[in-house]
């Protein structure tokens, strides 16, 4: 036998919800979800008419075909030359995809002894279980290091052309709307998702000498949970523990840590000095040597890189 | 092993934290740091630089693995001499920019533009270094990104347009770089330069031609990935606005480094990958120099139509890089020389040009109108001079840098009998026109006009005339020291080999 509740305590549980959800009698999204319906644009009939005429206008000058031979010879032409310099070019290289070794033959010139090292002797000569983090942090990791210099020469870029005053970052706000309003749908998520995110990213940046990953994936995983908590909370949320500096120290130490560790490895490599990072048991989390130090520095970088981006394009600063 | 070898490497990883540095340090030091990177580097390669010359070139493994498993870098006396002189013209430039980048760029973005022409810098000296191609491509995107970020500094439409169509054109030619690359890969199975030249000298021999079709395509490939970027003559339309509104510093590197480091690992893709030989005997070699005599002409005829001084001196540069890949066509040893001296003529005189064009248009109100800074050389006098000295070595008058170049290309073109009618008649026309409006702007320079512009005393700005300084003695000590560095070019090349 249940016991009878009263009407109040009644409305406090999820089934009355659900019935009141079933009936349609209240909608539970609406006030608490973001709903907004989209403004039509609309333009005034005088402002229309003279954009279209503006335009026209200066259609009718540039493209005057009946008056002007040069542009309309000069446009033929052009568009007869560029389909047939795109033809020649796709043509050639499709006959020469022709004339390419086949994929997977035993006897490819790719199939040599650089990759009989990197297979037979990776492991033992770098300490790591999974052979491609050993290919592109040891043997070649000069050019893995530029590749991480693009990354941060990316977002340098990106700030010279987005980047705008504090100050005026909480004027556009109030004048756009950039922030997110309070979104229970999405907020629900995050809270669940971004530490699950930040955990995993974490666990896929230590294991990148073990298990396929490393910094660069485990990077671009934490980067797009800093990205779903900023788009889920706001500005000022993520401002608590993610601001300019937090983003500039963690990409600087990182980077100049990087930086270090490469000059240590190129200099005693090329003078066969020996190395006194020790290596470790191959499969242990802490091993690897100096690989499993790189893959954190460049989970750092990678990671700030891709939600300074994203906060970047949304609202041009961090 | 010496210490010296390290130099290269050190080199590069310095230029790169210096750059990491700069965008935490306050806007003072940056600057300071970034003249103290450039000085290191040039101290560091000229030692390059002598050690190579008595001892020979040498292979650095970047790393435990010799090649081909790990990375490699290598330095010869070409290389050592290209750093030192890329390092020497962007010291010149940025400290004689100096005065107008305070007032073109915005407080807030100093410090990034530092980021830039460090990372510009190393990627200059890892393409210049390389010996691995894949390594070229990593550092050819530094230098591409960079390039951008220094066109669009100066936040206006028409620098942002600019930088667009910059990074459209550009990332083609990495494209077309990349896939070359792939296509290498998968014919030679190598990555670093010595091995994949064993391989293609190999399948040059092979008596069955298996790969021959995709070692002409992969040649045409690199090749014309690099012409993109480098501004060879039907892929110019990004340079002379790129050049023409940007700030004066960004202007004299984009025009002497940017495109000239792709030109230099053209040079070491053709003696250390492909082989000068195999090079040879491609048509790609008529191609280029074909687009070269093109270039070198119809650079000239658009530089003469140009109202605006800045953009004069753009559509020059695309009439310059004319040259260097005519010195290439003639596919003789000679020719090259003459093609890499140009590259050092051209980068002294063109960033010469620039910096001096903004001491004259800061003597006519800063217009950049050619018909506003008649009698500019009055009222800037030392500007004045030193844009004539590089006048006089882009026409090429004796005594001057660009006099010795065009004298090695003629000769170089007599070596060859059946180029050497094309060449000499488009060295001439070019000659001429070069003459037309390099004199025309001189001479207006130095006649009367009735506009009451304030006079600039330069000794007021002692760096901006010691930068004027340096670079006229630049120009003068390539135009009379000429043999030595010859010379020096020739041994370089031959230890490419």
């Amino acid at each position: 036998m249940s016991k009878l509740t009263n009407h109040e305590d009644y409305e406090k549980t999820a089934s009355f919800k659900f019935w009141r959800w079933l009936s349609g009698s209240k909608d539970p999204y609406v006030g608490v979800v973001e709903l907004k319906k989209q403004e039509e644009f609309s333009e005034d009939a005088e402002t229309k008419a003279k954009r279209i005429s503006d335009e026209e206008a200066l259609k009718a000058k540039i493209y005057d075909t009946d008056k002007n031979i040069v542009v309309k010879v000069s446009r033929i032409l052009y568009r007869i030359g560029a389909i047939v310099l795109c033809l020649a070019i796709v043509a050639a290289l499709i006959i020469c995809v022709a004339y390419l070794p086949p994929v997977g033959s035993e006897l490819n010139p790719t199939n040599n002894e650089v990759v009989s090292r990197y297979v037979s002797q990776g492991t033992a000569e770098t300490g790591v279980i999974n052979t491609v983090t050993g290919m592109i942090l040891q043997y070649r990791g000069f050019d893995t290091f530029g590749e991480t210099c693009v990354l941060f020469i990316a977002s340098s870029c990106v700030m010279i052309l987005l980047m705008v005053a504090e100050s005026k970052i909480k004027k556009m706000n109030e004048q756009y709307a950039l922030e997110p309003k309070e979104d229970k749908i999405l907020q629900t998520a995050a809270r669940i998702l971004v530490p699950v995110l930040f955990l995993f990213g974490f666990y896929v940046i230590v294991n990148g000498h073990l298990s396929p990953g490393g910094g660069f994936s485990g990077g671009a995983i934490i980067g797009s949970g800093l990205i779903l908590y900023s788009s889920a909370f706001g500005l000022e949320k993520i401002q608590r523990f993610f601001n300019e500096k937090v983003y500039k120290s963690i990409k600087v130490t990182a980077l100049i840590l990087y930086a270090c560790t490469m000059t240590y490895y190129f200099v005693t490599g090329a003078n066969g000095l020996t190395n006194i990072i020790p290596m470790g048991t191959p499969g242990n989390i802490i091993s690897a040597g100096m690989i499993f130090y790189i893959n954190l520095f460049v989970g750092a970088e990678v990671s700030c890189t891709i939600y300074s981006f994203y906060a970047l394009f949304k609202r041009g600063g961090l | 092993m010496e210490i010296v070898r390290n130099f290269p490497a050190l080199s590069i990883v310095m230029c790169m934290v210096g750059a990491i540095l700069s965008s935490v340090l306050p806007k003072k030091l940056t600057r300071i740091l970034n003249l103290l990177v450039i000085t290191g580097v040039m101290v560091l390669s000229g030692f390059v630089f002598f050690y190579t010359l008595s001892n020979g070139s040498f292979v650095y493994t970047m790393g435990r693995f010799p090649a081909p498993w790990g990375n490699e870098i290598r330095a010869g006396v070409l290389e050592g001499m290209m750093a030192f002189f890329f390092g020497l013209i962007m010291f010149l430039s940025i400290l004689g920019g100096r005065r107008h980048f305070d007032i073109d760029v915005k407080k807030s973005r100093q410090n990034l533009y530092f980021i830039m022409t460090n990372l510009l810098l190393s990627s200059l000296l890892a393409m210049v270094y390389t010996n691995d191609l894949f390594t070229a491509y990593v550092f050819v995107e530094i230098n591409t990104i960079s390039a951008c970020g220094l066109i669009m500094v100066v936040q206006n439409g028409r620098t942002i347009e600019a930088a667009i169509r910059y990074m459209v054109m550009s990332l083609l030619g990495s494209g077309l770089f990349l896939i070359g690359i792939c296509i290498l890969y998968d014919i030679t199975g190598n990555l670093l330069m010595t091995p994949v030249q064993n391989k293609i000298a190999e399948i040059a021999a092979d008596p069955a031609r298996t790969y021959m079709v995709p070692l002409v395509v992969a040649i045409a490939l690199l090749c014309s990935g690099l012409a993109i970027k480098s501004a060879l003559y039907p892929f110019h339309s990004w340079l002379p606005d790129a050049y023409g509104y940007s700030t004066v510093s960004s202007s004299a590197m984009l025009s002497s480094l940017v495109s000239k480091g792709y030109i230099f690992l053209l040079i070491k893709i053709i003696y250390r990958v492909v082989g000068f030989e195999i090079f040879k005997d491609s048509k790609i070699i008529n191609i280029l120099f074909i687009f070269g005599l093109i270039g070198m002409i119809a650079g000239s005829v658009k530089a003469i139509q140009e109202k605006d001084i800045m953009r004069m001196i753009a559509y020059s540069s695309v009439a310059q890089i004319g040259y260097i890949y005519m010195g290439f066509g003639l596919g003789s040893e000679a020719g090259m020389v003459a093609s890499v001296f140009h590259i050092f003529s051209h980068a002294a005189t063109k960033s010469l040009c620039f910096i001096a064009a903004m001491g004259l248009r800061d003597a006519s109100d800063g217009s950049k109108k050619l018909t506003e800074l008649t009698g500019a050389g009055y009222r800037n006098v030392l500007a004045g001079a030193a844009f004539t000295v590089a006048a006089f070595s882009m026409v090429g008058i004796p005594a001057f840098a660009g006099f010795i170049s065009k004298i090695l290309f003629a000769q170089a073109a007599v070596g060859e009998p059946v180029k050497m009618l094309p060449t000499v008649i488009c060295l001439a026309i070019s000659t001429i026109l070069n003459a037309a409006y390099f004199m025309k702007t001189v001479l207006r320079l130095y006649s009367k006009s009735d506009a009451e512009y304030e006079k600039v005393n330069e000794l007021k700005h002692p760096v901006y005339a010691l930068c004027l300084v340096g670079f006229v003695a630049l120009n003068v000590a390539l135009g009379i020291f000429a043999v030595p560095v010859v010379e020096w070019i020739t041994m370089g090349l031959g230890m490419f080999s």
